[in-house]
């Protein structure tokens, strides 16, 4: 009985595969971004000889890694991408200030449910946010598959997480990752494609959250179940199967989760913020494919409205996309953030990876709304980077140290901005 | 003669090459064999010789999609590596890249800056005092990838991906 990567591969397969097989694979979208652009560009040409791309309609090439460009290097790098994009006649460039690819591609309805997407990023397993089977591949694989349009691997394994209830106020879709990377560890899901269920109250927003730190567990693939889905196609063979094999299933009852922190130096080294202690913090950086959304910036300004940053304290906003930018901007959640003593970052990747817009220095303390946390990945191996929801880095930003929300809220409980249904209500 | 370099559990490629360090950050007529394990490990770049070989523990090169980690490896000569498991695409691109991983947990066998004689033919290593160490054999499509120097020239030679119908 098939599972969601199961279904979704016999699709691009042609035939019925099943967990452990290899296959050859059709794939339905490929995307690059600059970073891994021009060494892709290179092994096609130059190592496979072949002269265009397999089909211009199904490649997305996006600008986000170093966006805008912060050295002469990068700009004429990004400059011969967009000569590439025009020669090869690719209908979908996505350029700087557009976002971040997983973002954008779900926002243009180029990744939609069913669908196999394969992207130079490792957090391609973020298009599970709308049940397609994404997955990261490095440079040799990306161009071999502009090249023929194809790919092969081994049909994972599913590791089925089942969430039950709702979160308290306070917590979000980040804590449910963080404390499932804590049961599972960073390899507990090794090859697997992760499965999350039980979720279908979240917007595709907070279920990017899962799907893209789906891979800190290992994962191939991290697709959350469709159902819920209002502004996607699903595809009526793809469903839930009762009978479906899973490897693992992990419960979690959300009404019992507190706010979850991944502390200093892995992903999967995650405590309740409650018995992490007083952490002092340098910088409040909200962002990332993971937790860079409107949703999270409206949920950062729920908590920041009418207030100011502690003394000392920097926080840096750059929204996964320019929609994002433009929702939050259309009604007032930027100009909250704003007051509060925020500042912005273009649309993009930002400091994730260490390279521009607000790396750290030694021994500064970032707490940071994306996903990995790894010395040295946002700059300087001496600085100490805190994962945590958007809602525990505004509480943090207030006080100047790890905090839970409801510390620094004077009518608790928050109001719900995530959930589709709450965010009409409230509007 | 090959040196055993000794890592840990969990070694991701922000450890192997940082991000900013990537060949998209280099000044033109810079090298990225100067930049495995930089930080993580500054004297690995300088003294690494071809041939030599990697033994850590489970999860190597967690994180990044980024091929350039795998590919400083090989440029540096990294002879191969072993590990009790390999994070998923970073195994992916070492195969891609023709560097042999073999999925064996020798940390209680092996220390670091041991010398030892490496048989990659038959995956086996010879210690110091004669010990023999036999590695598990690949699957025999690894061993073809390997044996071209990589996909991009298994797929050229044989027009289709490993394990594909003929």
């Amino acid at each position: 009985m098939p599972t969601f990567a199961e279904q979704i591969l016999s699709r691009a397969a042609g035939r019925p595969v099943v967990a452990g097989e290899n296959v050859v694979v059709d794939v339905d979208l490929v995307m690059l971004h600059d970073s891994l652009a021009p060494s892709i560009i290179d092994v096609l040409h130059n190592q496979l000889g072949a002269e265009r791309v397999w089909n211009p309609a199904q490649v997305a090439v996006v600008i986000d890694h170093v966006a805008p460009a912060a050295t002469v290097r990068q700009a004429e790098q990004q400059q011969q991408v967009r000569r590439w994009v025009r020669a090869q006649s690719i209908p979908n460039l996505f350029d700087v200030g557009r976002g971040i690819s997983h973002q954008v591609l779900i926002e243009e309805g180029l990744a939609r449910p069913g669908m196999l997407v394969v992207g130079s990023d490792s957090h391609s397993t973020g298009y599970g946010a709308v049940a397609a089977f994404g997955t990261g591949m490095g440079t040799t694989d990306i161009a071999l598959a502009l090249a023929t349009g194809q790919t092969w691997l081994r049909v994972p394994e599913t590791v089925r997480i089942h969430a039950h209830g709702r979160f308290q106020p306070g917590v979000s879709a980040k804590d449910l990752g963080l404390w499932v990377a804590r049961q599972l560890r960073a390899d507990g899901a090794t090859y697997a494609s992760v499965e999350w269920h039980g979720l279908d109250f979240l917007a595709w927003g907070d279920r990017m959250t899962l799907a893209t730190l789906s891979i800190e567990v290992g994962g191939k693939a991290g697709i959350v179940a469709p159902a819920g889905l209002t502004s996607a196609d699903v595809p009526s063979w793809l469903r839930v199967d009762p009978q479906a094999s899973y490897a693992r299933t992990l419960e979690c009852d959300l009404a019992t989760l507190a706010p979850q922190i991944s502390v200093p130096h892995t992903v999967d080294n995650v405590v309740d913020l409650t018995d992490v202690g007083r952490v002092a913090v340098d910088v409040v950086y909200l962002g990332t494919c993971t937790n860079g959304r409107y949703a999270d910036m409206a949920a950062a300004a729920q908590i920041l409205r009418g207030r100011r940053l502690a003394p000392g304290v920097r926080m840096i906003v750059v929204p996964a996309s320019s929609m994002a930018l433009e929702q939050a901007a259309a009604d007032g959640t930027l100009a909250t953030l704003l007051a509060a003593g925020a500042t912005l970052g273009t649309p993009g990747c930002g400091a994730c990876i260490g390279r521009h817009m607000g790396v750290l220095a030694p021994d500064e303390v970032c707490v940071f709304t994306g996903n990995r946390n790894f010395r040295g990945r946002m700059g300087s191996p001496g600085a100490h980077i805190y994962l945590a929801s958007p809602e525990v880095a505004a509480a943090s930003a207030l006080t100047g140290y790890l905090t839970h929300p409801r510390e620094v809220v004077a009518d608790w409980p928050l109001a719900d901005v995530r959930t589709p249904a709450a965010a009409a209500a409230l509007a | 003669m090959a040196r055993i370099w000794m890592f840990g559990a969990d070694v991701n490629t922000d450890q192997i090459v940082p991000g900013r360090y990537a060949p998209y950050m280099l000044s033109a007529g810079d090298d990225l064999r100067r930049y495995p394990f930089v930080e993580a490990r500054p004297d690995f770049a300088p003294s690494v010789q071809p041939g030599d070989l990697i033994v850590a523990g489970p999860n190597f090169g967690c994180g990044s999609s980024r091929e350039y980690a795998p590919l400083a490896l090989k440029l540096v000569g990294v002879g191969a590596i072993i590990a009790p498991l390999f994070a998923r695409i970073f195994y992916r691109n070492a195969l891609n890249l023709g560097i042999p991983c073999f999925t064996a947990d020798l940390r209680a066998q092996l220390r670091d800056g041991d010398q030892v004689d490496f048989d990659l033919a038959t995956g086996t290593l010879t210690l110091a005092d004669g010990t023999l160490l036999n590695l598990p054999a690949p699957p025999a499509f690894m061993r073809a990838v390997w044996a071209e120097g990589g996909i991009v020239p298994y797929y050229r030679r044989y027009g289709r991906f490993p394990g594909a119908a003929q």
